[in-house]
């Protein structure tokens, strides 16, 4: 048997935060390419502590619904999990290259394949394509059109900024979008000068984060100055200096993140059959139907806390 | 017990097995060279041939169909999920460690008082799975019965309801068989209210799941209560892994690096306000340490708390950064029924009591006009308390 751990951080405060961890467990689930697929949370139940225990497999992928490899992928996760010879040398990543370590979780004696986080995963790129695709409702957007794609940042782990980078670096190469820029909320380059770095009339701005909260919700849409007061609201297209910017909820909610999870584990040896095939063309439905890629602004706690 | 229906099939499933023989809940099969021995507490058969071990099983249907539930059905020999389902219908438990823990939670409300005595033999439980047999699980009301209860066949499902919604209509409640549906009514409590804590005793009603599979049974419970079956299991084999205080506070990094500096008085008033019954289902087995036990008494709740949880974790942080100023002494003016209103107020929000405080009864210290006039009187104005620090 094997399971699949989707690893998250979840909130005290904010009952939506764990939704996207649900929502893509749920399509796992429905593929059938786990015995059991379990959520586990920091902040919400089942804990990273006790979560190896409910399951009967023998054999666990643990992926972490995190953007980079940092705090919580490389010390909070395996030290919560009892993966006692864990050290972020077993990964042997450069920073956004990490795929898996193998080790044993000690308080059930289960090997546990302990995944890089979603956030650098290459198919992530395609899921922040996507959600561009989605935001302005065009499959083949590109032509013409500037695409930000928007992290954390911070000064205290370079990690946090590479995730950005990297993918933004993988977007611009593909030549699709006039410019690709990678833009930061602590750190240089800042997202409130969006409108500094591009030319294109059109700005497409895609937030590099899990789930919606304070930082996608309140923080950005307010700093980029698509509204005054984020509890107005905001249009999408807004205009800014001369530009309309199409702001996006979290890319972490949309439903091509349970692609990646999967091939996460996939990379890892997990046997997923025809799984991300499945999970893929329910993507892709999901996104001709025209989802609504603005969700309302809410309030509450995010990742932060 | 004659209506128990057993089906050809049962009987080939458990020939299969006859030859390496079959010691399951009473019943019996041994083969020593062609020759069948059964026996169940009842009655006893030896030198059977084939054909007499069909007939003599035939007239066993009970021990025959629950043979196969059990070990082809449910299957799962020695995991959590089979000893709950046997804890369901007050089955055995094979795996009960006697000395070590209560067979279930220590608190089943009525139920309890018949529980550690009580497993049923298969005879007792099959006339009682027709009525079904209730249990709870926290706020959770289990009932296990037969599918077919004019001729059961041994398939057993699960009915699952809020403890208060034992004697209501199931018309009257919104009914589920999905168990992802528990996610979401645990949720909320029934104000709206978000629980981050999942065995705080505020778990709406409202809601039935019915005809749930014994998998789905433990998913769905599972949603309620995230991982309280696994560490149910662990203390009643003896070997539920407790983490004390000290060893989750010192196992913390970054913002709760702090709590290790916690004072131990602090953590006694800490397990004091949230650790217990009032506050969450779980029974705190953690101690300051091990070998030096909080004073704070760790509740009656019916699942093991094995370690500080994260609503913990982080109200610590809060307490320690407060625990680490000084105190003073200050000097302030006010009644002796001002004095005894600030204990009411403080009384009132702890106990989660503001809410019902009608909005007339100025009789209550905690009553909103009540509140608003103090502040009007004893309060400056930049809103804060008129006291003065006397010492340096």
């Amino acid at each position: 048997m094997q399971a699949l751990v989707i690893a998250a951080h979840g909130s005290h405060l904010n009952p939506d935060a764990s939704d996207p961890t649900y929502a893509h467990a749920d399509t796992i689930r429905e593929t059938g390419a786990f015995d059991e697929v379990r959520e586990a949370f920091w902040k919400e139940e089942p804990h990273f502590r006790e979560v190896i225990r409910t399951l009967e497999s023998d054999e666990v992928f643990v992926v972490p619904l995190f953007i980079s490899e940092g705090y919580f992928t490389e010390q909070v996760i395996p030290r919560e999990l009892r993966l006692d010879d864990w050290d972020p040398d077993k990964w042997e990543s450069d920073g956004t290259s990490a795929s898996q370590a193998t080790l044993e979780a000690t308080d059930v004696g289960k090997t546990i394949h302990y995944c890089g986080p979603v956030g650098t995963h290459d198919a992530m790129t395609d899921v922040i394509v996507q959600r561009a695709e989605t935001a302005m409702e065009d499959p083949n957007v590109g032509d013409g059109v500037g695409l930000s794609v928007v992290g954390h940042g911070t000064e205290r782990n370079e990690n946090s900024a590479k995730a950005i980078e990297y993918h933004s670096d993988r977007i611009a190469e593909r030549n699709r979008f006039d410019e690709v820029k990678a833009l930061f909320m602590d750190e240089e380059p800042e997202v409130d000068d969006v409108t500094d770095y591009f030319e294109s009339d059109d700005i497409v701005v895609v937030p590099l984060f899990i789930a919606d909260g304070y930082h996608t919700q309140e923080d950005i849409p307010e700093d980029m100055g698509l509204t005054e007061d984020y509890r107005l609201g905001w249009d999408v297209p807004a205009a800014v200096d001369g530009h309309r910017i199409w702001y996006t909820g979290a890319v972490g909610t949309e439903d091509l993140m349970a692609d990646v999870v999967l091939e996460r584990a996939a990379d890892a040896g997990a046997d997923i059959g025809d799984a991300r095939e499945a999970v893929r063309r329910l993507a892709a439905s999901a996104a001709e139907a025209g989802t609504d890629s603005s969700p309302e602004p809410n309030a509450g706690a995010g990742a932060g806390d | 017990m004659t209506d128990v229906s057993v089906a050809t099939d049962d009987i080939e499933a458990l020939l299969e097995r006859a030859s390496d023989g079959v010691a399951f809940d009473g019943l019996h099969v041994t083969e020593t060279d062609g020759e069948y021995a059964l026996e169940t507490p009842g009655n006893e058969w030896t030198g059977l041939d084939d054909a007499a071990l069909r007939r003599a099983l035939d007239s066993v249907a009970a021990y025959v169909t629950n043979w196969r539930y059990w070990q082809e059905t449910v299957g799962g020999e020695g995991t959590a999920r089979r000893a709950f389902l046997r804890w369901c219908e007050r089955a055995p438990l094979a795996d009960a460690d006697p000395d070590a823990a209560p067979t279930g939670p220590r608190t089943g409300g009525a139920d309890d008082a018949d529980d550690r005595p009580g497993a049923l033999g298969v005879t007792d439980r099959y006339d009682a799975l027709r009525d079904g047999i209730d249990r709870e699980w926290g706020q959770l009301s289990i009932t296990a019965r037969f599918v077919d209860i004019d001729a059961p066949d041994g398939e057993r499902v699960y009915d699952l309801w809020h403890v208060e919604d034992a004697g209501r209509d199931l018309a009257d409640l919104e009914i589920h068989d999905d168990p992802r549906d528990a996610r979401e009514l645990a949720t909320y409590d029934e104000d709206g209210r978000y629980r981050p804590l999942k065995t705080a005793p505020t778990l709406p009603g409202g809601w039935a799941f019915t005809g749930l599979s014994g998998a789905e049974l433990v998913e769905t419970v599972e949603f309620f209560y995230p991982a309280t079956v696994a560490n149910w299991h662990r203390e009643l084999r003896g070997n539920l892994d407790v983490d004390h205080w000290l060893e989750t506070a010192e196992r913390q990094t970054g913002i709760y690096d702090v709590i290790d500096e916690l004072p131990r008085e602090a953590v006694e008033w800490m397990t004091e306000a949230c650790c217990v019954d009032s506050q969450c289902l779980r029974r705190r087995e953690w101690q300051y340490e091990a070998g030096d036990d909080l004073a704070v008494d760790g509740g009656d709740g019916p699942f093991p708390c094995r370690e500080p949880c994260s609503l913990v974790v982080a109200a610590a942080r809060k307490w320690a950064t407060l625990e680490s100023e000084d105190e003073h002494t200050y000097e302030l003016e006010l009644t002796t029924s001002e004095l005894n209103q600030l204990e009411e107020l403080i009384d009132a929000v702890a106990e989660g009591r503001t809410d019902e405080i009608r909005e007339a009864d100025v009789y209550d210290g905690a009553n909103r006009y009540r509140a608003r006039y103090l502040r009007a009187k004893r309060f400056d104005d930049e809103g804060d308390l008129e006291a003065t620090r006397v010492d340096d």
